[in-house]
């Protein structure tokens, strides 16, 4: 596993994607590590970095995807081209893709580590759900995406049969292990540092508290 | 050094490397899962956990922990050390009477758990009848008078004073709804600064014993001024979280300081700011 650095680094480009933001930061000595790990990125004028998962890793660059909902993420997608931040990682524990029928599952922000698991899966269907067809133009970074639009859920159009590699929302994600018990799925939680240091980022998974940065984010349960 | 909760060693070993003296989390006598989540919330100027004291409990922390730390990193371990009780602090102090533990502090002031019905001194007494190590208290800024807690803690048998802990506060979310699943936390970061910096002028007022300052340690700037209240020490906390390379940092800011401050090193700005704050209440 490659080792995590921190670096200042320049944004290169910011593009709505959606309700979202696609931000592009130049990849320095930064390795781009494994999908579904993720980074600290400093959020400016913030006290706590945020932790974002890859979502693409163009030649020379990270590329992020922000939704932004709270003061920090808003911070980020308001960075313009030239600004500079500090970034740390990759950190965490990310997908195996040694699956032999692997269908990638995401379900609103939850699909920003899938552009990036995609292309290591370049054949793997992939299923996005989303609350409105605003949200879904994200689909477009995925390649073979198929899309449902709330009130349709992903867990209604799952297809059998495959090994499930999902990021969503915590009720979608239970959906899934309900019916998928071994999906590898990508857990959300606040965190203050990423490296192991606060304990902040648990999260309860069948009684047990499970710390995402160092355990995850992605858990797979049998 | 460290504030205690904000590093584990044997998960960023490199972290703990770049400080002088590592503190582990608190230690209690029973394994502790921590609080249920959400833990933390980053709000103006700092941040909440409520984590809770989250540990293996003090059997396996001596029996695993602590041989897997001291050989990990070869700088001193301070043995944070907490409890509900008096007895809970003793017994876990009798059983660390190691070489392998530089100091014990006793975490006097977690915003986090339920208090111990004894007293700070009576805590630190006990202690102290119970262990020849070093020990250290680590205090509350909420004490509302913390040089009278100083002289009492000292007089208790106190080694030195680590000031301070976070501040007991709430952070509510869009819907009024507490941010944390525990309602309330531990205010940590900037904000903290000019509290620990009264806290220590304070409390070096009242003793001549060393005193760990910490609060709000953000910059060399911060740790010199930290000093120049009284601190013989300086711990990092909530800065670790946002920049784990902050040790090595903040070691060449404070070069840097001291150099523009006029000082050839930190240890000429030690409690200059005594004379320069006169009749501070508290």
């Amino acid at each position: 596993m490659s080792k995590p650095r921190r670096e200042r680094r320049s944004v290169t480009g910011v593009e709505a994607v959606g309700p979202y933001a696609l931000v592009r930061v130049g990849r320095g000595g930064l390795d781009k590590g494994a999908p579904g790990q993720f980074f600290m990125l400093e959020a400016p004028g913030h006290v706590l970095p945020r932790p974002m998962s890859l979502c693409l890793a163009p030649r020379g660059e990270l590329g992020f995807l922000v939704d932004p909902v709270g003061p920090g993420t808003r911070a980020l997608a308001a960075l313009r081209p030239g600004d500079r931040l500090h970034i740390f990682g990759p950190l965490g524990n990310g997908f195996r893709v040694d699956v032999p029928r692997p269908l990638l599952v995401g379900g609103g922000i939850g699909i920003a580590p899938l552009p990036f698991l995609a292309d290591a899966l370049p054949s793997a269907p992939a299923l996005l759900g989303f609350r409105s067809a605003h949200h879904a133009e994200a689909a477009l970074l995925v390649r073979n995406a198929e899309v449902v639009i709330d009130p349709v859920l992903v867990t209604d159009a799952m297809p059998p049969g495959h090994d499930v590699l999902a990021c969503g929302p915590e009720p979608m994600l239970e959906a899934i292990r309900a019916i998928s018990p071994s999906a590898q799925l990508a857990w959300e939680a606040p965190m203050a540092c990423g490296y192991g240091a606060c304990y902040g980022c648990v999260v309860e998974v069948e009684g047990e508290l499970k710390r995402l940065c160092v355990e995850g984010p992605v858990l797979c349960f049998s | 050094m460290n504030a205690s909760g904000c590093l584990d060693a044997l998960i960023a070993p490199d972290v703990a490397r770049g400080l002088d003296t590592f503190v582990t989390k608190t230690v209690t006598p029973e394994p502790r899962a921590g609080n249920p989540p959400t833990r933390i919330a980053e709000i103006e100027f700092g941040m909440l956990n409520s984590i809770g004291l989250a540990n293996p409990g003090r059997e396996a922390f001596i029996a695993e922990t602590l041989p897997r730390l001291a050989s990990t990193i070869d700088i001193p371990i301070w043995v944070s050390v907490g409890g509900f009780c008096a007895r809970d602090y003793v017994e876990t102090c009798e059983q660390l009477a190691r070489d392998d533990v530089a100091c014990i502090e006793l975490n006097l002031s977690c915003p986090n758990v339920d208090e111990a019905p004894e007293s700070a001194a009576e805590i630190v007494a006990a202690c102290r009848a119970a262990t020849a190590n070093p020990l250290y208290a680590k205090l509350s800024a909420h004490s509302s008078d913390l040089g009278e807690t100083v002289r009492a803690v000292e007089s208790a048998g106190a080694d030195g004073i680590s000031l301070i802990n976070t501040l007991r506060g709430v952070a509510l979310d869009a819907q009024l709804a507490p941010r944390l699943a525990r309602g309330a936390g531990g205010y940590s970061g900037p904000a903290l600064k000019p509290v620990a910096l009264g806290a220590v002028l304070a409390a070096r007022r009242a003793t001549q014993l060393p005193i760990v300052g910490m609060g709000g340690m953000q910059s060399g700037r911060d740790v010199l001024e930290l000093i120049a209240c009284g601190a013989t020490h300086a711990a990092l906390g909530t800065v670790l979280f946002a920049d784990p390379d902050a040790p090595a940092r903040i070691r060449a800011e404070l070069t840097d300081e001291c150099a523009r401050a006029g000082f050839a090193s930190p240890a000429d700005a030690f409690g200059v700011a005594l004379g320069n704050v006169a009749n501070l209440a508290n």
